[in-house]
């Protein structure tokens, strides 16, 4: 195995959603930079979206939303819990990006006079834009790629950040989970796009890869900007999705509402005003999951054959293509029976809730030099128009940053440190597998962290994971695959305990399901209106600390923020 | 008498992605589903030529089916699923 440097200025890590975009306008802002993007998997298959997207599920398009009342949306549907000037910023330039990726050639449903076929999904405003055929939108950022000529290195894997000895962003170390060989890029500015914590919970089928998110998103780009020395923020408020049950694909109740289908209880009967996905729309499915009328259904079989097959169409074709074969093994026809839907195992992803990398309104992290997008960074509820715009944010930034600054000074020993912990699984002549230590981790995730959340029950949690940290000592690798699964044991480990220590510290609840703790059931705003901020302290250890929430730039009126909390039909109001 | 500290046992698993070898071309050179899968699980078997699953751990997303030239892929729900 050897050992392999080189040096760019731009260094993207994540070939997903966000990351193509970021080395894409890095390069176009500044020509003359080296931009690099590096992928674990291969940029032509990777992330979020492999097998492209279904729609825009936050489309701020002129006519039917300003950006003011798409951040209103956002901020009652995360309960305050925003930096407002990160999501108006985004909605400012969602539009921009619409356009952009129609003009490389993204399709999106359009009516008969060329606009935009815009759907309404959210409580208040309308910004769902299907995409029915979205499947090819991996290939169109894949020609951006070459056309900007964006240098792409595929299966090598980000282990942690390079940092200098100014605290300044240096690089990454990496392998390459073909051959183990050891990876040292240096950069000016860095770039994370590594996507959601989704290997987090266990999946109730125990398959570890039958995730919602896309397996390969381990948490590790939580992992390394918590070692790096980022904030981190909302990470209690965790990503719990509503899907088909043991498929752990989305119902897509955002698709099929506008045909006419909706959630359900077992009696057939609606009992959530609102399919967007919120904390709160999660708490009423859990209470009709465990109460009598459960379980939940996606119900379609009101529909006319002709709205069937369309509905078929969009979601057998687009982001999830084998749900077909799924309903065709249970024997599952929407025209004669309900879907069966569950809630998913916890992830961390602020592409749906709110849990990642803190940054700015221009992509940065609180590290110099180093900036986050997509599901991994936090601007709640930001989806994947969000991770193309700040994406956008983090490239241009990023670019700004290398063109004005020089490479770090990096210390010796922090290289051969790092190449040792790496090599060490595949060193070592016995030791755990990384599936077997994997399936105990995420089974005590499941356990002890799943909501409600339980004081004691997340303090055991705790417990276990430090435990579970020595086995990281004793993990074995046969060969360089299995060592990736071996590091990423290691990021899911970390993200469990910030899952825990986060939780643990905000001592209220809040976001419905999310943060529902039943020994303090009460949201508290006199103490818990702040952001929960996680970090390496000087000491070494992980901490949280409350930052304050920055004044409103846009107003609010008490119906706004009651919006979120009244989902459920025909029940009794109970004030925000 | 001593025991070795770590000892390992192999569990069988009835694996999602199947291979039509008769279809299958890369003995002609050709890694299309090895290239596209997001969680690196496919291999080429050199001593036959083929294509084949050699981790079980498959988000059944389907670039190997959709991509492969020659139609010789089948991406399964993983039975623990189905």
């Amino acid at each position: 195995m050897n050992t392999i440097e080189r040096e760019v200025d731009v260094l993207v890590i994540g070939g997903g959603t966000a990351g193509p975009m970021a080395a894409v306008k890095a390069k176009q802002a500044n020509p003359d930079l080296k931009v690099l993007l590096l992928e674990k998997a291969n940029v032509k298959r990777s992330g979020a979206i492999s097998m492209g997207m279904d729609g825009l599920n936050n489309a701020v398009v002129p006519g039917f939303a300003t950006p003011e009342q798409y951040v209103r949306e956002i901020t009652a549907a995360n309960d305050g819990i925003v930096n407002q000037k990160t999501v108006l910023a985004y909605a400012q330039n969602s539009y921009a990006m619409i356009e952009e990726l129609d003009r490389w050639g993204v399709k999106f449903e359009k009516d008969e006079t060329g606009d935009y076929a815009m759907r309404k999904v959210h409580h208040l405003g309308t910004y769902v834009l299907p995409m029915p055929e979205g499947h090819d939108i991996k290939k169109v950022l894949y020609r951006q790629l070459k056309k900007n000529r964006i240098d792409i290195t595929n299966r090598l894997v980000a282990t942690r950040l390079i940092v200098g000895e100014d605290g300044r962003i240096a690089g990454t170390f990496a392998f390459d989970c073909r051959t183990g060989d050891f990876h040292i890029v240096r950069a000016k500015a860095v770039v994370l796009a590594c996507g959601a914590a989704g290997r987090l919970g266990l999946p109730a089928s125990g398959y570890l890869f039958g995730t919602y998110e896309n397996p390969t998103n381990a948490g590790d780009g939580y992992s390394m900007a918590y070692h790096a020395g980022a904030e981190l923020s909302g990470i209690e408020c965790f990503q719990i999705n509503p899907l088909i049950k043991d498929y752990n694909g989305p119902a897509c109740a955002y698709v099929t509402g506008p045909f006419g289908g909706f959630t359900t209880n077992s009696r057939g009967e609606r009992f959530i005003e609102c399919d967007y996905w919120s904390g709160q729309m999660m708490q009423e499915f859990y209470n009709e999951l465990q109460g009598g009328n459960g379980p939940v259904f996606l119900k379609l079989d009101h529909l006319a054959e002709e709205t069937i097959s369309t509905i078929e169409t969009i979601l057998h074709t687009n982001e999830r293509p084998s749900r077909g074969r799924f309903h065709a093994g249970r024997g599952t026809d929407y025209r004669e029976r309900m879907v069966e839907m569950h809630i998913s195992e916890i992830g961390l992803c602020s592409g749906h809730s709110a849990s990642g990398v803190w940054v700015d309104e221009h992509a940065a992290t609180t590290v110099p030099g180093l900036y986050s997008a997509g599901d991994m960074a936090c601007v709640p509820h930001n989806y994947m128009l969000g991770a193309f715009v700040y994406g956008r944010f983090a490239g241009e930034s990023a670019a700004r940053h290398a063109g004005s600054h020089a490479h770090a000074q990096v210390a010796a020993s922090q290289i051969e440190a790092e190449r040792q912990r790496v090599w060490a699984p595949l060193l070592r002549e016995a030791g755990l597998p990384p599936n077997q230590v994997e399936y105990k981790l995420r089974r005590m995730v499941n356990d002890y962290l799943q909501p409600p959340k339980v004081t004691r029950k997340m303090q055991i949690g705790l417990e276990r994971f430090e435990a579970i940290r020595e086995d990281l000592d004793r993990l074995h690798a046969r060969n360089p695959h299995e060592l990736m699964r071996a590091m990423e044991v290691h990021a899911i480990r970390d993200c469990a305990e910030m899952a825990a220590r986060a939780s643990l510290y905000r001592t209220e609840s809040r976001w419905g399901l999310y943060h529902a703790r039943v020994d303090y059931p009460e949201r508290n705003d006199a103490e818990w209106r702040v952001h929960v901020q996680l970090h390496k302290n000087a000491a070494g250890d992980m901490a949280c600390f409350k930052r304050a929430i920055e004044p409103y730039v846009v107003d609010m009126n008490q119906n706004d923020h009651r919006a979120y909390a009244a989902l459920r039909i025909n029940k009794e109001l109970t004030p925000a | 008498m001593s025991f070795p500290v770590f000892s390992i046992a192999e569990q069988r698993s009835s694996v999602p992605v199947r291979i039509d070898e008769e279809k299958c071309i890369a003995d002609k050179g050709c890694t299309v589903c090895v290239d596209v899968c997001p969680l690196d699980v496919l291999a080429i078997d050199l001593s036959k030529g083929k294509a084949y699953m050699a981790f079980d751990e498959c988000w059944y997303c389907m670039p190997c089916e959709k991509d492969c030239p020659t139609g010789a892929v089948q991406v399964d729900i993983p039975y623990l699923l189905r």
